[in-house]
């Protein structure tokens, strides 16, 4: 219970309109992270106990999924657009994420730390 | 037949590993007569067509297991192979290639009454479809001496669920049974939260083991992770099996699933397992040996 009060989480596509291409800077607080068959780019995110961001996730090749079960987090990320989660790590330590959407040969493989800062 | 005349014979057919006794049924008392008791085979994760270091003799590992299992003196009743019987490839023709290789090569098991399911490297990269044309369905039920039998999907939807659809599949088929019948679950992954972090655990696994959980006398066996692994959710006990390809790290060990590590013979790491059922469950392990 206490996690959900620290965590606001908060995925959907950004635009009501659908399909979205990035091609803009990160915004402050922003995190860009692209998923492709096997890998997330980039694979380590480093990040401040108590700081709120927003991950944001692409696919350039197909579907594939974002799970962070530390946090409660998952979401698909799908060509063509973007999914957004947002959240506020209230501990510090290294948090594993994956794809959890199988992507063939190579996908066990697929997988990322969060790195929260104490 | 008992414990430990099971356990005699199979080492005179020196093929014995590890021995483990669960409860299997706790519902039933210790001294229940069953209707017959059996045994049966578990071979899980094959991954036909797998080439790399984690198992240098890949091309002939299942081909000695099946010479392991033919040389049980006891036959089994069957065999069921808990899913992954083929590596994953993106190639839809050497999928099938790899199906039609494998059905050839497990041909040559002497038990003729053999069940299949899918592992997610059969099954998630087209929802099933090959494996359905080679295999047949990809959940099912049987029945076999008095023990209702589960086949579970929880790999075609490649996001590791089973889905609304099978559940109330899953619900009206218990809904026949009755709370004390006893009832075997076979599944590819595990069906409780085993490792969230390595992905080891069904999406709506939970929901599953709830449906389960009125019926007293429930067992679950699974593959996917590469090892011999017991754990129970309240009364339902879950049995992993170890592969015939390489094995896994064990749960949780390390944050991230480590890859696979280096083949050492000396462990034993491959085997198949035979489930004798009466009153309980007694697993033995059978490793891999030379063909």
């Amino acid at each position: 219970m206490n996690r959900r009060h620290l965590i606001a989480l908060l995925i959907g596509g950004s635009a009501a309109g659908g399909a979205v291409r990035l091609a803009r800077a990160a915004a402050p607080g922003e995190i860009e992270i692209q998923a492709s068959k096997f890998d997330f780019t980039p694979d380590t995110v480093k990040v401040k106990r108590g700081e709120t961001i927003t991950l944001v996730l692409t696919s350039i090749d197909r579907i594939h999924g974002f799970k962070m079960p530390d946090f409660g987090i998952r979401t698909d990320i799908i060509p063509d657009e973007e999914r957004r989660v947002t959240l506020t790590p209230d501990r510090a330590g290294s948090f594993v994420f994956f794809c959890d959407v199988f992507c063939g040969d190579g996908h066990e493989e697929m997988s990322g730390t969060l790195v929260v800062d104490g | 037949m008992q414990h430990t005349d099971r356990r005699d014979f199979l080492k005179l057919a020196g093929l014995a590993g590890v021995t483990f006794t669960a409860g299997l049924f706790p519902g039933l008392k210790a001294s229940a007569q069953m209707a017959g008791d059996f045994h049966f085979v578990q071979i899980s994760d094959t991954h036909w067509g797998y080439k790399g270091p984690a198992n240098p003799d890949a091309e002939h590992t299942l081909e000695k297991a099946i010479a392991t299992v033919n040389g049980l003196s006891n036959k089994p009743d069957f065999i069921v192979f808990t899913g992954d019987l083929t590596h994953t490839t993106e190639d839809g023709a050497e999928r099938r290639a790899r199906m039609k290789r494998f059905k050839e090569i497990v041909s040559a098991l002497n038990v003729k009454d053999v069940r299949f399911m899918p592992g997610e490297h059969d099954a998630a990269l087209d929802k099933g479809v090959a494996f359905k044309e080679f295999f047949g369905a990809t959940h099912y039920t049987f029945d076999h001496k008095g023990v209702h039998f589960v086949a579970l999907d929880n790999v075609s939807d490649p996001g590791a669920k089973l889905g609304d659809e099978q559940l109330a599949w899953l619900a009206a088929d218990l809904k026949q049974r009755k709370p004390d019948d006893r009832i075997v679950v076979l599944t590819h992954r595990p069906l409780f939260d085993l490792v969230p972090s390595w992905d080891w655990t069904t999406a709506d696994g939970a929901k599953a083991i709830d449906l389960l959980m009125p019926y007293t006398n429930v067992v679950v066996f699974y593959g996917h992770i590469h090892q011999e692994h017991h754990h129970m959710t309240g009364h339902i006990a879950h049995h992993a099996a170890k592969s015939l390809i390489f094995p896994q790290a064990a749960p949780g060990t390390q944050p991230r699933r480590p890859p696979p590590p280096p083949f050492d013979a000396s462990l034993k790491p491959l085997g198949t397992r035979d489930v004798a059922m009466s009153s309980t469950v007694t697993m033995t392990e059978l490793p891999v040996t030379k063909g």
